[in-house]
């Protein structure tokens, strides 16, 4: 499988990342090569494997139903680029 | 499972059928969040609520909250469902400034509680039974706030982690009443197991209503999802509007967009929520940071037993133990409150054979009457169970008569006060005593010569004497026994 | 006083127990081989003010017999571990001035147990890499060179500060994290011991994430033994961290020394590439007759989906990343670049912030998992990775407690000789290494020999799940007969 240029674009926008026009066959190229190195893949057998969940079996360890973090909202906003109040500030979002 | 039919619309064309299934997002009763340790508590200072692992600080990692299991199984459970012993958190990527991880973690492919049944009731004592597609375990997300700055969404990101359960129906509904009637009891069921607190306006519960049309027996028609509704009522109203939408577009010869519309109560209708839906891809993925979910069969059997009388059961067992009509009966159950309060006055009197069924006339009629009428909830009532129990045991040992009764509840609802001592201060007692009534009787006949004969000429006219007697007692004297005495006195 | 930072971890140790020096004078030499050797730029930030503070509490609690394991021993740490008031980059341009309020779980072992932290160390962005050239603070220098040649080589990567930094000696020990190679391939190529335990041994919480699923921190060492010392400090539960596991931590130095006689070691025949230099081919057999000579026996193994590790993993990586990578987006820390819209805002940060490898492996990991695309390319890598992972179960169930193999197909390169034309290229540098993350095996690498151009080789040991033990008492064979090798000082 490849992709084309638009398949790029629409990654790129997938992923957030902006793409100038000219930075599309660059990238287009790099992407199928990687596509086309993993195509081997193809070859393998997986008739009834299952797929990897957790790399060491073991059980999930949960949680007690206890407060004990929070309260921390300096820590919180402390590296924010924009913070008011305690709030991160991004630009409006129109609904 | 057959969905139980529904009222059909007219169109210009003949009769359609709505199809509705419904997503409900039931924020899940717990202290602290899904995967970390911070506080649930509504409300709070901006990013109070938040831990490194809620800001989605740099290698934060989730660990779930074990409550939170419990409560999505007991929901399962109570919902009649399919318990999954293995199920799979994934995520669910994109990109929104109140889901700081730029995914929530959900469960996509194998969810915790699989296909059940809910069986809602309807009016004139009809039911529909609405079966669940599935029950799931996810984070919310945080909120913006638009209206503190004209250029800038100020971010809190206090929900953000809250543990909810989705709780998918099949599209087995057909009308708006049978889907007021599924949220309302799926609300109760939740209250009932205490997993959810059923707070619409808090946003605690809120459902995404999924409708289409379709002539009735055809195929489905194309759906639209009608977002975020978090009251009963409007539920109702949105489903009404959108299908008489989707009808006059199919029926002028236009064909449904699938898309997501928001209802606006100000007006009653539903609006297309993007002019430009975008393009969702989720990229789901089973989380790495996550194994997955297992627990064992009896760890499910011990929730199970422990599980509280839910209202279906309740219900059930206020008909046959009580006598209640089912009409009654669901009342008192809707509200897990109701319930409690009919049961506490049960517990208080000693004869509930006797009395239960004239408890639930009372707490249905008298109390919620008076509690409706103020405005009031049951938390709030002057009237206590205990006292309402004191006045309803007074008519059941024939003690005060019904009117009486009333006139009392009015004093113990304003005055407050024990019901018993009030009877004897206020010499509020039935006469029972004959001779007391005869007296009285006796006096009446006396007086009344021209009514006597009127009496005996036309016995009906018995009532006259009946209410002079009643009236001149203040209303004590036992009604049977002034009948049974002017009837032999006037020899009719 | 540059003696000084010439021992191992383990001399250190015994001269500070003993008061020949202190934990001061220590740090200091460390401090001022980093100021002379800032031309590697192993380290992106140096810490001397705290790093002598830290010393200096060493030597009381030394002084009154209440030093930790670790007590007053100099470290470097890689910067994707969370410092708490210390910057923390990843080497991204994206984490901007991060200065974390919280400590990873490993890091704090670490000073709960007395050593001093130097200052934070280069890696790739991210931990993508294998060259340590794609870090925003710029490409690190090998302390090796070629004989006779005055280019610089790369240090491997990602962990290439660290691996760089102990090599030459500017610090006792280093943190490292290992994704499909990151901690052996770079200590191969600088001669240093590089251990990636078994995954779950270590606890993640407080590293920044690439894949979670194959993410595991390790250290990187003077020697085996220094690596079973500070191996020891790192592991442990963390009830933070959902995937680490509650298991006890062996005294790994115990097994430094321990007789390998009997065991039986696996030799793949599927490592054995076509056009695999003979030097690297010759290593092997080397490495092999040394542990035969031990007493261990050597088995030839098969496992047959070897070849489709670094594929799959070229799947699973990206995937997870482009997830774990979604949260850098200019709104809570780090870089923001404006943008008239949110989306822009996103859009212009993420440009901005990561650089073109990141940007390619969000992309493909974005790729691979969207819709319709899921299944032939995630899906079937996950369950490839079940198959790699029952190759080395089947190999183990067979009584083989060990499997060697090279730790890299070539020794170190130049800067900027790899990579920039053809990514797979690059990618090739993990062949040998990335099939142990892909099934969570612990792996370690040993120095065992030097190439034509003096450059230095090592060996990679996989065993058994949570069996570091034995990997130490291999590598320590192999460091025995192999001897130790120090770069020639031309910084």
């Amino acid at each position: 499988m490849s992709v084309d240029a638009a398949t790029v674009r629409r990654i790129a926008q997938l992923a957030r990342i902006a793409v100038s026009e000219a930075e599309v066959p660059h990238l287009q190229g790099e992407l199928n090569a990687m596509l086309a190195f993993v195509e081997q893949l193809s070859e393998v057998n997986i008739d009834g494997v299952e797929p990897m969940t957790s790399v060491t079996p073991m059980e999930m360890k949960k949680r007690q139903d206890v407060v004990t973090d929070g309260e921390i909202a300096d820590d919180i906003v402390k590296n924010a680029p924009a913070t008011e109040n305690h709030f991160f500030l991004v630009p409006k979002v129109v609904e | 499972m057959t969905a139980t039919s529904g009222k059909l619309i007219k169109g210009a064309t003949g009769d359609w059928e709505v199809v509705i299934g419904m997503e409900i997002h039931a924020q899940v009763t717990s202290k602290s969040k899904l995967f970390s340790g911070a506080s649930t508590a509504f409300g709070g200072d901006p990013n109070t609520h938040v831990s490194l692992v809620d800001a989605a600080m740099p290698g934060m990692l989730p660990v779930i909250n074990e409550e939170c299991v419990r409560q999505a199984v007991r929901t399962g459970l109570g919902l009649n469902a399919k318990i999954n012993l293995r199920s799979v958190f994934d995520r669910k990527n994109y990109f929104y400034p109140d889901l700081p991880q730029g995914y929530q973690i959900s469960q996509y492919k194998s969810p915790v509680v699989g296909e059940g049944e809910v069986t809602v009731e309807l009016e004139g004592g009809r039911t529909a039974t609405i079966g669940i597609e599935r029950l799931h375990l996810e984070q919310d997300a945080g909120k913006l706030l638009h209206d503190q700055s004209p250029s800038m969404s100020f971010v809190d990101l206090n929900r953000s982690g809250v543990a909810l359960m989705e709780i998918v129906s099949k599209p087995d509904i057909r009308d708006a009443e049978q889907a007021k009637a599924y949220v309302t009891k799926l609300r109760s069921i939740l209250r009932y197991l205490g997993t959810c607190d059923g707070d619409m306006e808090k946003g605690s519960l809120r459902a995404d209503v999924n409708v289409s049309v379709r002539k009735p027996g055809g195929p489905l028609g194309t759906r639209c999802e009608i977002k975020n509704m978090n009251s009963i009522n409007f539920i109702g109203q949105a489903i009404e509007h959108e299908a008489r939408r989707q009808i006059e577009i199919i029926e002028d010869g236009g064909v449904i967009e699938q898309e997501t519309r928001l209802f606006d109560p100000n007006k009653g209708e539903t609006r297309s929520m993007r002019s430009k839906e975008e393009a969702h891809d989720y990229r789901y993925f089973p989380d790495p940071d996550l194994l997955p979910l297992e627990f064992s069969q009896s760890f499910v059997d011990e929730l199970k037993a422990h599980l509280p009388e839910l209202p279906d059961q309740k219900r059930a067992r206020f008909i046959a133990d009580f006598g209640l009509s089912a009409y009654d009966a669901s009342v008192l159950v809707a509200e897990r409150e109701s319930a409690a309060f009919y049961e506490t006055v049960l517990s208080e009197l000693a004869d509930r054979a006797r009395d239960g069924k004239l408890a639930a006339n009372w707490v249905i009629n008298e109390l919620f009457g008076r509690l409706n009428k103020e405005g009031r909830d049951i938390a709030s009532s002057p009237v206590s169970a205990g006292q309402l129990a004191d006045i309803i045991a007074l008519i059941g040992e024939g003690t005060i008569s019904g009117k009486i009764a009333k006139d009392l509840f009015e004093i113990v609802w304003t005055e407050g006060g024990d019901p018993r001592a009030l009877v004897e201060q206020r010499g509020m007692k039935q006469v029972t005593d004959l001779g007391a009534i005869e007296k009285v009787v006796d006096e009446i006949i006396a007086a009344n010569p021209d009514k006597v004969a009127q009496a005996q000429a036309k016995p009906q006219l018995v009532g006259w004497f009946v209410g002079q007697v009643m009236k001149s007692s203040g209303g004590k004297a036992n009604p049977q026994a002034v009948n049974d005495l002017l009837k032999s006195k006037l020899g009719i | 006083m540059t003696d000084l930072t010439s021992q191992t971890l383990a001399e250190a140790r015994k001269g500070l127990a003993a008061k020949t020096f202190t934990s001061l004078e220590l740090t200091d030499a460390h401090l001022k081989a980093m100021e002379d050797a800032r031309v590697l730029n192993a380290f992106v930030l140096e810490t001397p003010d705290a790093a002598r503070a830290m010393a200096q509490e060493a030597d009381a609690k030394i002084a009154k017999g209440e030093g930790g394991p670790l007590a007053g021993i100099p470290l470097g740490i890689k910067d994707l571990f969370a410092t708490n008031g210390v910057r923390t980059t990843a080497c991204s341009k994206i984490l901007g001035n991060f200065v974390p309020t919280y400590e990873s779980t490993i890091t704090s072992q670490l000073w709960r147990d007395g050593a001093v932290m130097l200052g934070k160390l280069n890696n790739d962005e991210f931990a993508m890499g294998s060259s340590n050239e794609t870090s925003c603070f710029g490409p690190v220098g090998n302390p090796w060179r070629r004989e006779g040649s005055n280019t610089t080589l790369v240090p491997g990567g990602s962990s290439g500060g660290s691996a760089s930094a102990v090599a030459a000696l500017l610090c006792m020990g280093a943190t490292a994290t290992d994704t499909g190679g990151s901690i052996r391939q770079p200590a191969a190529f600088t001669a240093t011991v590089g251990i990636k335990p078994t995954y779950g041994r270590c606890s993640r919480w407080g590293i920044v994430a690439f894949a979670s699923s194959l993410d595991q921190a390790g250290p990187i060492a003077r020697s085996t033994r220094d690596a079973a010392i500070l191996l020891r400090s790192m592991a442990g539960h963390d009830p933070k961290d959902t995937t680490s596991v509650d298991r006890e931590v062996p005294d790994y130095e115990a097994a430094i020394g321990r007789s390998v006689k009997g065991m039986k070691i696996g030799i793949p025949k599927e490592y054995r590439l076509d056009g695999m230099p003979a030097e690297i081919e010759k290593l092997w057999e080397a490495g092999a007759a040394w542990l035969k000579a031990a007493g261990a026996e050597l088995v030839e193994v098969s496992l047959p989906h070897t070849k489709y590790a670094l594929p799959a993993y070229y799947i699973v990586a990206p995937a997870e990343a482009s997830s774990n990578l979604a949260r850098y987006d200019g709104v809570r820390y780090g870089l923001r670049v404006p943008g008239r819209s949110i989306g822009e805002l996103y859009e212009n940060t993420r440009a901005e912030g990561f650089g073109a490898e990141v940007r390619r492996r969000v992309m493909i990991g974005t790729y691979v998992l969207s819709a319709g695309y899921y299944d032939a390319y995630y899906l079937r890598a996950q369950k490839v990775r079940t198959l790699i992972k029952k190759d080395f179960e089947d190999c183990f169930a067979k009584g083989i407690h060990a499997i060697l193999t090279p730790a890299t197909p070539s020794a170190a390169f130049g800067i900027g000789e790899k990579g920039g034309a053809d990514p797979i290229e690059m990618y090739l540098n993990d062949i040998f290494t990335v099939t142990v993350n892909m099934a969570g095996l612990p792996g370690i690498a040993v120095p065992a020999g030097k190439d034509s151009q003096g450059l230095p080789l090592g060996l990679q040991l996989i065993g058994r799940p949570f069996d570091e033990e034995t990997l130490f008492s291999l590598g320590e064979v192999i460091e025995q007969a192999a001897g130790r090798f120090t770069p020639v000082r031309w910084w």
